[in-house]
């Protein structure tokens, strides 16, 4: 079942060359899941980031950045298409898609999606705000975060909803009772693909949340970007899991949870926030509260 | 045989009659009863078709899209504030050159609330890159909907195509209509199995919605433009061909009476029916009226326009909308139209029957009488309303 490295394929469905910035991890997702997904596979590619830097024919895969919020809904049409044709057989229809376009402008479509049991996958690699635009908050940005619209200010330090209300895209998926649905991380590849190849077996809809760390956005190096990615899971800022067919299951736990400080220490988007105790306090406890929540309804 | 069909019915049923294969809509009234049509089609198993109930007008024209993209016929069908949700898509299906055919029972837009028949939520996407067909009778929804199939996957074309008919006077009232036998409407719109553009296939990898630079982006919009300007001809064509198997005879324009007129009527949708009446009335007095029905507002029918216009002392435009702060959205496209004729009629407007109010031979009548000379310069004229915006010529509302 799990994804073993020294059976990884080498073929690879991106041509090597593009316009990410350095250390990006959503393309690093992106090129992961066609590894697995293979080149029977068309990809529906809502506004952001990785549809911008796919320009001039990256992908080896047939690829339509369509627009902000409409993913689930053109994929729809395709899924719906291809079976009026009789080609639905052994296609992957494949939405990649960042956290604002799934958890923000595109929600309602890509319920629609889930709710209709369109047979697609669609991951959000989410990368906590929106940096195509340039760093603007959004609905899973976390407590403290500075970005360019909850900026650091004599007033306010940045984003003020506290821990814990940002959306939870894996339990809003959840709740629609969808097939198969994860969260996963750039810091845990094999997982990461191994949830896509159960995904791709799921006839009706998958989702899988990745968390993609952003250099250029959360003011990181370039070559911490994995360890960042690894810490966010150690400190529990990230729990992995997945809801297959109603099963809850962590699919990586931890005898002891890191401090938060060590996943903060590394982002300049929380610099503020490493000498306020009392802001470091509170992301702990969010953090340790929605791990308690969410862990202790696990196998 | 003839059937009694009201508009939504006679729109579904062309979809029917063309095999569309997916079908994506939301309900709006008054355009709702054209999927509940086609879903009890599928349901009773008379269409083979896909039926996407999708969460929104804005995902209905999404799916529509994706399903043209891997080469499907598709339909969808709105107004009013689901065609204003649906706006983003629409620049982009047209952007995309993917065919597919709408449906529109003309509504007004909302606020004040109103859900009667005008036609300012199609006009306002009369720049959109769609074709837009306007039928003015039950009849006309039926044949214009199969022909739009035709139109909009033709190779010269791939555009997509409005078909836009004004709620509940067209869309709910029922009308005599003479549908062709299934087995002629299957070989007049058959299914296309080789497409001419690209689609998306596995077998053939390749990239769709991409970003094209300043330096190139004249050149994708001039041959967007041309595509559209020159549908003209496959429209006249198709028309042609339909002809020759429906006995119905249809052209971009539609002229009644305009070879000796001195007033000319403009306009689209049903009211063009009523100001026939108006004109047997007038012309029984002595007024020498003509119409012209623009049956095909996009592309602009301008030289047809023009040769039917000849040589009338005025025209004037009907505009059943209003582009706020200047004139109707039919007329600016006539005074282009008629600008670089040496000698030009006076070109007038009236704006009637927005928001559903009733337009009767008399309100034509009324927009005649305003054509008598005396009237200043290039006027824009509410003959139906009861005030008026500073600086605007109005006359009093008519009771009728």
């Amino acid at each position: 079942m799990a994804v073993k490295l020294k059976k990884l394929t080498d073929t690879e469905h991106l041509h090597t060359g593009n316009l990410a910035c350095s250390g990006c991890m959503e393309v690093l997702g992106f090129r992961h899941a066609l590894k697995i997904l293979g080149e029977n596979t068309i990809v529906i590619n809502q506004t952001g980031c990785l549809a911008v830097v796919m320009q001039m024919g990256v992908p080896k895969v047939p690829h339509f950045h369509v627009l902000f919020e409409n993913a689930a809904a053109v994929i729809s049409g395709i899924d719906d298409a291809l079976k009026a044709q009789g080609r639905r057989e052994g296609v992957n229809l494949l939405v990649v898609a960042g956290d604002g376009g799934t958890a923000d402008i595109g929600l309602s479509a890509l319920s629609g999606a889930i709710e209709r049991n369109q047979d697609f996958i669609y991951i959000c690699f989410d990368n906590e705000s929106y940096m195509n635009t340039g760093g603007q908050r959004s609905g899973t940005t976390p407590f403290g975060a500075r970005t360019s619209t909850t900026p650091v200010g004599k007033e306010t330090a940045g984003e003020p909803r506290l821990p814990d209300l940002r959306k939870d895209m894996v339990e809003i998926i959840a709740a629609h009772q969808i097939p198969y649905v994860a969260s996963a991380s750039m810091g845990y590849p094999l997982d990461f693909m191994s949830k896509v190849e159960r995904a791709a077996q799921v006839r009706g809809p998958s989702y899988i949340h990745c968390h993609a760390p952003c250099p250029t956005g959360w003011g990181v190096e370039s070559c911490e970007m994995v360890n960042v990615a690894r810490l966010a899971v150690q400190t529990g800022c990230v729990l992995l899991y997945e809801v297959s067919q109603g099963q809850r299951k962590l699919t990586k736990r931890f005898g002891r949870r890191r401090p938060v400080k060590d996943y903060l220490v590394h982002q300049a988007r929380f610099r503020h926030v490493l000498n306020d105790d009392e802001a470091l306090a509170a992301i702990q406890q969010g953090v340790d509260d929605r791990y308690e929540t969410v862990a202790n309804t696990m196998a | 045989m003839a059937e009694f069909w009201n508009g939504n019915m006679a729109a579904a049923r062309a979809v029917q009659q063309a095999a569309a294969q997916v079908i994506a809509a939301y309900p709006i009234t008054p355009q709702t009863h054209t999927v509940e049509y086609l879903s009890q089609f599928v349901a009773d198993g008379d269409l083979d078709a896909r039926l996407i109930k999708v969460e929104s007008e804005h995902s209905a024209l999404s799916a529509c899209a994706g399903a043209a993209v891997v080469g499907a016929r598709t339909f969808t069908a709105s107004c009013s504030q689901g065609l204003a949700l649906m706006t983003e898509v629409v620049y982009f299906t047209s952007g995309m050159r993917f065919p597919v055919v709408m449906a529109v029972a003309n509504r007004t837009m909302s606020v004040p609330v109103n859900i009667w028949p005008d036609h300012q939520d199609t006009l306002v996407l009369r720049d959109s890159g769609w074709l837009q067909l306007y039928a003015s009778n039950v009849q006309e929804i039926y044949d214009l909907m199969l022909c739009a199939f035709r139109i909009a996957e033709d190779d010269a074309v791939a555009l997509p195509c409005m078909v836009s008919y004004d709620g509940f006077i067209l869309s709910h009232a029922s009308e005599p209509v003479t549908p062709l036998p299934s087995d002629v409407a299957s070989a007049f719109v058959p299914l296309r199995t080789e497409h001419n553009r690209p689609l998306m296939d596995p077998a053939s990898p390749q990239q769709f919605g991409e970003v094209l630079f300043p330096d190139y982006y004249p050149d994708f919009e001039l041959k967007k433009h041309r595509a559209l300007a020159d549908a003209d001809a496959v429209i006249e064509r198709v028309f042609g061909e339909y002809a020759t198997i429906s006995g119905r005879d249809y052209g971009l324009i539609d002229c009644h009476d305009t070879a000796d007129a001195e007033i000319v009527l403009v306009g689209i949708g049903s009211m063009m029916q009523t100001a026939r009446v108006a004109m047997a009335q007038l012309r029984a007095q002595g007024v020498k009226v003509g119409i012209v029905n623009l049956r095909a507002f996009r592309p602009f029918p301008a030289r047809a326009l023009l040769d039917a216009i000849g040589g009338a002392r005025v025209v004037c435009v009907l505009d059943r909308d209003i582009g706020y702060g200047t004139s109707g959205m039919v007329y600016p496209d006539v005074t282009r139209s008629l600008f670089h004729q040496e000698k030009r009629p006076d070109v007038l407007n009236f704006i009637i029957g927005t928001g559903g109010k009733d337009i009767t031979p008399a309100t034509i009548t009324r927009c005649v009488e305003l054509a008598q000379p005396g009237y200043q310069g290039q006027a824009v004229f509410w003959p139906d309303a009861r005030g008026a915006a500073e600086g605007i010529p109005y006359t009093e509302g008519l009771s009728i």
